[in-house]
């Protein structure tokens, strides 16, 4: 126990480490917040597709040799989730599909880039750095750190001033249409958020495991709490929980460091399967 | 001055017109029953009356200080909605987002509003339920206080009885008639039942392929209507 203790305290003395945790958790908080939307909007993959799209786009970067590849990464994400979240309800290819011919015709081709055109002699390393995240949370750059923590903060200062109207329009976008919301508006709000959400939380993941933070909090939530105020406030304050955990033991155990937070989500949603389970007396 | 005008409506998909040249008004305090068979364009009325979509032709009219978004709309229940966690009251108070603009947060004035008309629909119990866990004329209770929130003088109903068992469906008509008597608020509503549209209806619009439009007295002498009525008597 005193070793570990000891071991933590050594790696918290290192300033970036401190601010990798603050950065992580702030990632965990803001992508637990439109789990909710995106689980009853049937949208659970999109975190997968924008986030493969955003790996295409980080190879296309890659290769054209950009230093700073958030210009391409940035732009590209955000035109995909506004085109897959306005195509979704009123195409000849529905949500599902269209996310999954996204997601993975951008994986092939972000890969096709990297194995072409190598920027660096370790090939495979790179593409599994981007798709399951730094292996441990002392790789982060110090540029990465400030640059998520700005857009954390924006992130949820746009989620809290829009809230009410995300609710409106994830219960029932025709009634709010018809009433004078002005529903493209927030869904186009939505996708915006979203993309900025997979793009600052690939650097702590990768880009396969994005859905997970995206959506266990929310579900676990949605086992045991009633009303959409405190799912939303019970998935963010468990998604910052989980991310904290599983970031310190990551630093223990010496674990990858999106693989251990997402193992504790999933042992955060049976608990709460658990309880939800024992709340209603197993009737369902 | 009527509340509302439809002036020679064709309306359809992809070019191809459903509905073709209707015409009809609704005066303040009417209760209006929009019947006629499956597919034969109800939804589409409904729609293009709430601004959804386009008519091909012809224009809708608001007046008599009606704005086209203060109509209240009850629509079918959606896949969604079945497993969503939401309060009741969360719910009712959503009815007054589209007055509110970019304001992020409800007014005072607006809780208070939204109480009350959970009361109104005799809810008040149920105020901190799930949505998901009420029953399906509970349900139906609270859209209507979330469209009572969204409007003071036009009701749209989109098959408001439609999966309710036959004594919650009474209570369900009652509710909306006393609503229209009580209150003043004018109702539209769509259905597939002909008796209750004769029973609580002052006026009918009945399509199919031939357009009828006017008081139930005389949608009752008309042929549609003698037919519709017979139909019933027959089958009972």
């Amino acid at each position: 126990m005193e070793e570990m203790i000891s071991r933590l305290g050594v790696f918290f003395q290192m300033p970036f480490v401190r601010y990798a945790f603050i950065v992580g958790v702030l990632i965990a908080l803001c992508s637990s917040l439109l789990g909710v939307t995106l689980v009853l909007k049937r949208f659970s993959f999109i975190g997968d597709g924008l986030s493969h799209v955003a790996f295409g786009a980080m190879a296309v970067a890659a290769v054209v040799g950009l230093t700073n590849n958030m210009f391409i990464v940035m732009p590209i994400t955000i035109i995909s989730a506004v085109l897959l979240l306005r195509t979704g309800t009123n195409t000849k290819i529905k949500g599902d599909a269209a996310v999954a011919m996204i997601s993975v015709g951008a994986l092939a081709f972000g890969y096709l880039l990297m194995n072409k055109f190598p920027t660096s002699a370790n090939v495979s390393g790179d593409v599994c750095t981007t798709l399951f995240g730094s292996t441990s949370i002392i790789t982060l750059k110090e540029g990465d750190v400030w640059f998520c923590a700005v857009l954390s903060l924006i992130v949820v200062l746009a989620f809290i001033f829009f809230y009410h109207k995300i609710f409106s329009v994830t219960f029932d976008e025709t009634f709010a249409r018809a009433t004078g919301t002005r529903a493209n508006l927030y869904n186009l709000i939505i996708a915006i958020i979203i993309a900025v959400i997979i793009v600052i939380a690939m650097n702590l993941v990768g880009s396969l495991l994005i859905s997970a933070l995206v959506i266990f909090p929310a579900l676990s939530a949605m086992r045991v709490f009633k009303s959409f105020k405190s799912v939303t406030i019970c998935s963010a304050f468990l998604s910052v929980c989980c991310a904290a955990l599983g970031i310190l033991i990551s630093i223990l155990a010496n674990t990858p460091v999106g693989a251990t937070i997402v193992i504790a989500d999933i042992v955060a949603f049976g608990i709460f399967t658990l309880i939800g389970g024992f709340k209603s007396g197993f009737k369902s | 001055m009527s509340q509302l005008i439809c002036r020679e409506l064709s309306l359809g998909y992809e070019g191809k017109e459903i509905i073709r040249n209707l015409s009809f008004h609704v005066d303040a305090g009417d209760y209006l029953c929009i019947v006629g068979e499956n597919g034969s364009g109800k939804s589409t009325l409904m729609k293009t009356i709430l601004g959804l979509r386009k008519p091909m032709k012809g224009e809708i009219l608001t007046g008599d200080g009606l704005v086209s978004k203060e109509i209240g709309y009850l629509p079918q229940q959606t896949v969604v909605q079945k497993d969503f966690p939401a309060s009741v009251k969360e719910i009712v108070l959503s009815g007054f987002q589209g007055r509110c603009g970019l304001r992020p947060f409800y007014t005072r004035e607006e809780k208070r509003a939204a109480l009350d008309n959970i009361r109104k629909m005799g809810i008040e119990d149920l105020k901190n339920r799930c949505y998901r866990e009420l029953s399906g004329g509970q349900q139906q209770r609270v859209l209507l206080a979330r469209a009572l929130c969204a409007t003071r003088k036009m009701l749209l109903l989109d098959e408001p009885v439609a999966g309710l068992d036959p004594l919650v469906t009474a209570d369900m008509y009652s509710l909306i008639s006393s609503l229209n008597k009580n209150e003043g608020i004018t109702i539209i509503m769509i259905s597939h039942d002909i008796s209750a549209a004769l029973k609580y209806a002052t006026h009918i619009l009945h399509i199919s392929d031939e357009l009828f439009f006017g008081t139930r007295s005389q949608f009752a002498e008309s042929k549609a209507g003698k037919r519709l009525s017979q139909m019933k008597g027959g089958g009972d």
